[in-house]
């Protein structure tokens, strides 16, 4: 790996081709807004394909030399960790920007504008993976986030969605506020905004301030996670958000938060491993118990799988609270899998339609499910019970190794409640199933009406399944690696 | 002994015209004062040699911000006088709470004054030959090319920004007339011009 100085004297041609993907998404992003300005809404179906393309595209220029890298300066750097986050950044996104099409052309909304904002959104998210620097993780994170207030509030015409788009920016906006003072303590306290350069100052005893800074970072990174206690605005802003930007809020930005609390924490901060640890297995312990009992007295499908990722994210934070190498990678195929299990069940939720044509957010809705439309409740199914974290289905895998982690690391209590509070999340997730599988069906429900949905559809539920279980090596290595070219600092 | 002078009188004014924003009965005017107290700080940034600041508070508070102030003191019908209704009333309660920052200042600022600075890394230049060069040089040597990429996300935010307000606002209302300059360059004379012969004491028919 190069060091750190040596980036100074860096041309600016090496720094940019580091940042291919980068460069290749905001390129992309302003070609399809020319397009989309001097076409219209007509162009809303080819500009969502032509985005898919840009994001393979960017996929394909993450590979290439493995080693990590440095570039502008220190304030960017490419390694496996940020490869591994960014595919599926990229993959989610690509999945929320098709899947999308249907939904909104029957709510009048598809101006072409969806695509390019998501693109924006998966440039922030992007940068934010790669960010070794408090002030390019500051940006990347804003990026993201702007483009978030205004996807949530993308039905303007429906009070509900612009009701989750205000409550998301003003909440967002708070957080981004505690983040940016946490950020300036740290500076004012060592005099640096770079990962590298704060890493080994973190060794000897801390001054206040700089744990005053700390908790003030995690804070902030806990709300875009939407960890317990910072988890308020999620139940809200997934209902009334349009459904395919849910999917989007719950998938490819959690990755992308998660990843960044984990550099920020075990890069940064790895020496003040003590002090954070104890944060993180609070909202470990929080988010796992709230997200199981919360979601128990829901009807609406929404608000339930907004508590499910709030759950979820419990268990991924065990890994980190872990903070060892196996930790990390636990982390890492959590959120892979945590992926595929979230865009499946909302695009289960996006299927549902009354004979009206109207979207269906009443759990009751799925009543009988399994005779009306047989496919879409195995899916349903398969994707409920891999949430639960019941073997043989790929969700018990990831629960796993993030409970192995943490018995490795000697926190079984973590462990434990863990284990306690899986068991009852299973409750409402099984009855969903029951629900759709045993209940007298209550009304018609509409067939699929895009072979691209159900091809995704399809392929979440096949990677969730035992079939599934083929993939955990190749997954589970690539994590290892990510995670080892991260903590090799 | 200039310095200082010109310090009293910026300091002076800044005062002045801070007090006059909030004690003015006419908004309008509170926006004038606050243009004036902008300026005036411009004014004590130059004497403290941040040249760049000043210039920045000049073209963005004055230039922007005082006057996006103006145009929606103008456009909003607010009844003003019934906002400033219980200002008596409030009045003690206002002035206690000031009294409390007041003394909280000061004891911090004694505090300070008795510890000394705070022990700590003291924060390492990025470039060390900044000597000679002025504010604004420097910091867009700095801007352009070590934070360059920074910059540039910053570019991005605000492109997102642009589309998100434009996205959320724009309608597109039907019955509005456009001009049409191609239109109106092909028009011909037989289109737009009618010849009649109006009779004595009739008017013409249009």
């Amino acid at each position: 790996m190069q060091s750190l100085t040596g980036t100074l004297m860096q041309p600016l041609s090496e720094s940019l081709s580091i940042a291919a993907p980068e460069l290749v998404l905001a390129l992309g992003a302003m070609t399809l807004l020319m397009i989309g300005v001097f076409r219209g809404t007509r162009s809303f179906v080819g500009l969502s394909w032509g985005a898919v393309v840009i994001y393979v595209i960017a996929g394909l220029s993450l590979l290439g030399d493995a080693s990590s890298a440095f570039a502008f300066g220190g304030l960017y750097v490419a390694d496996d960790y940020s490869a591994f986050l960014k595919v599926l950044i990229f993959v989610a996104a690509a999945a929320c920007t098709v899947t999308a099409i249907p939904y909104l052309r029957r709510a009048r909304s598809d101006k072409f504008e969806y695509p390019v904002i998501i693109m924006l959104a998966a440039l922030g998210m992007s940068m934010m993976v790669s960010a070794a620097d408090f002030l390019a993780l500051y940006v990347g994170l804003e990026l993201q986030s702007l483009a978030a207030y205004v996807l949530a509030a993308f039905h303007r015409n429906e009070a509900r969605s612009s009701e989750a788009g205000l409550k998301y920016f003003v909440l967002g906006a708070l957080a981004s506020g505690i983040l940016l003072y946490g950020i300036s303590l740290v500076y004012g306290f060592t005099g640096t905004t770079s990962f590298t350069i704060l890493a080994p100052l973190m060794s000897a005893e801390p001054s206040i301030g700089l744990i005053f800074g700390l908790v003030f970072i995690f804070a902030g990174l806990a709300f875009k996670i939407s960890a317990v206690p910072f988890h308020m605005w999620t139940p809200d802003v997934y209902q009334g958000a349009p459904t395919p930007v849910s999917m989007f809020f719950a998938s490819a930005p959690k990755a992308a938060a998660m990843g960044l609390l984990v550099r920020v924490a075990m890069e940064a901060f790895g020496g003040l491993a003590d002090q954070w640890h104890q944060i993180i297995a609070f909202a470990a312990v929080a988010s796992m118990i709230l997200g199981a009992v919360g979601a128990i007295g829901q009807s609406s499908i929404k608000r339930l799988l907004a508590y499910s990722s709030i759950n979820n994210i419990g268990f991924a934070l065990i890994g980190l609270a872990a903070s060892t190498p196996e930790g990390v990678s636990a982390v890492l195929f959590y959120m892979a899998v945590y992926l595929a299990m979230t865009i499946g069940s909302f695009l289960v939720v996006l299927s549902l339609r009354d004979t009206a044509g109207r979207p269906i957010d009443d759990i009751a809705g799925l009543a009988g499910l399994s005779r009306t439309r047989p496919g879409l409740a195995a899916a349903l199914a398969i994707f409920m019970f891999s949430l639960a974290g019941i073997p043989p289905l790929l969700g018990f895998f990831p629960k796993f190794s993030v409970f192995l982690a943490a018995v490795e690391a000697e926190m079984y209590v973590l462990a434990v409640i863990g284990v306690v509070t899986s068991v009852v999340g299973a409750y409402y997730y099984l009855r969903v199933v029951k629900l759709a599988y045993f209940d007298e069906p209550t009304g018609e429900i509409l067939p699929q009406e895009s072979n691209v949905n159900g091809t995704v559809l399809a392929v979440a539920a096949i990677f969730c399944s035992p079939i599934g279980l083929l993939l955990i090596g190749p997954i589970g290595r690539a994590a290892d690696q990510a995670a080892l070219a991260m903590l090799s600092f | 002994m200039v310095e200082a002078i010109i310090f009293y009188m910026l300091a002076a004014v800044v005062l002045v015209s801070g007090t006059a924003v909030i004690l003015s009965r006419n908004p309008v005017h509170s926006v004038l004062w606050l243009i004036l107290a902008f300026f005036n700080s411009a004014g004590l940034f130059l004497l403290l040699g941040a040249e760049f600041l000043a210039m920045l508070l000049v073209i963005v508070y004055v230039g922007a911000v005082a006057v996006l102030f103006l145009f929606v003191v103008m456009m909003l019908d607010i009844d003003f006088a019934s906002l400033r209704a219980g200002f008596v009333s409030y009045l003690p309660f206002g002035l206690i709470l000031a009294g409390l920052l007041a003394g909280e200042l000061i004891v911090a600022a004694g505090a300070a004054a008795v510890i000394g600075p705070p022990a700590g890394a003291p924060p390492t230049p990025v470039l060390t030959s900044m000597a000679g060069i002025s504010n604004t040089e420097a910091i867009g040597a700095l801007l352009y090319t070590r934070y360059v990429y920074v910059f540039q996300g910053a570019g991005m935010i605000l492109l997102t920004a642009m589309i998100g307000a434009i996205v959320l606002t724009h309608r597109s209302r039907g019955g509005v007339k456009r001009q049409n300059i191609a239109r109106q360059v092909a028009r011909q004379p037989g289109e737009a011009v009618r010849i009649t012969k109006p009779k004595v004491g009739e008017g013409v028919e249009l």
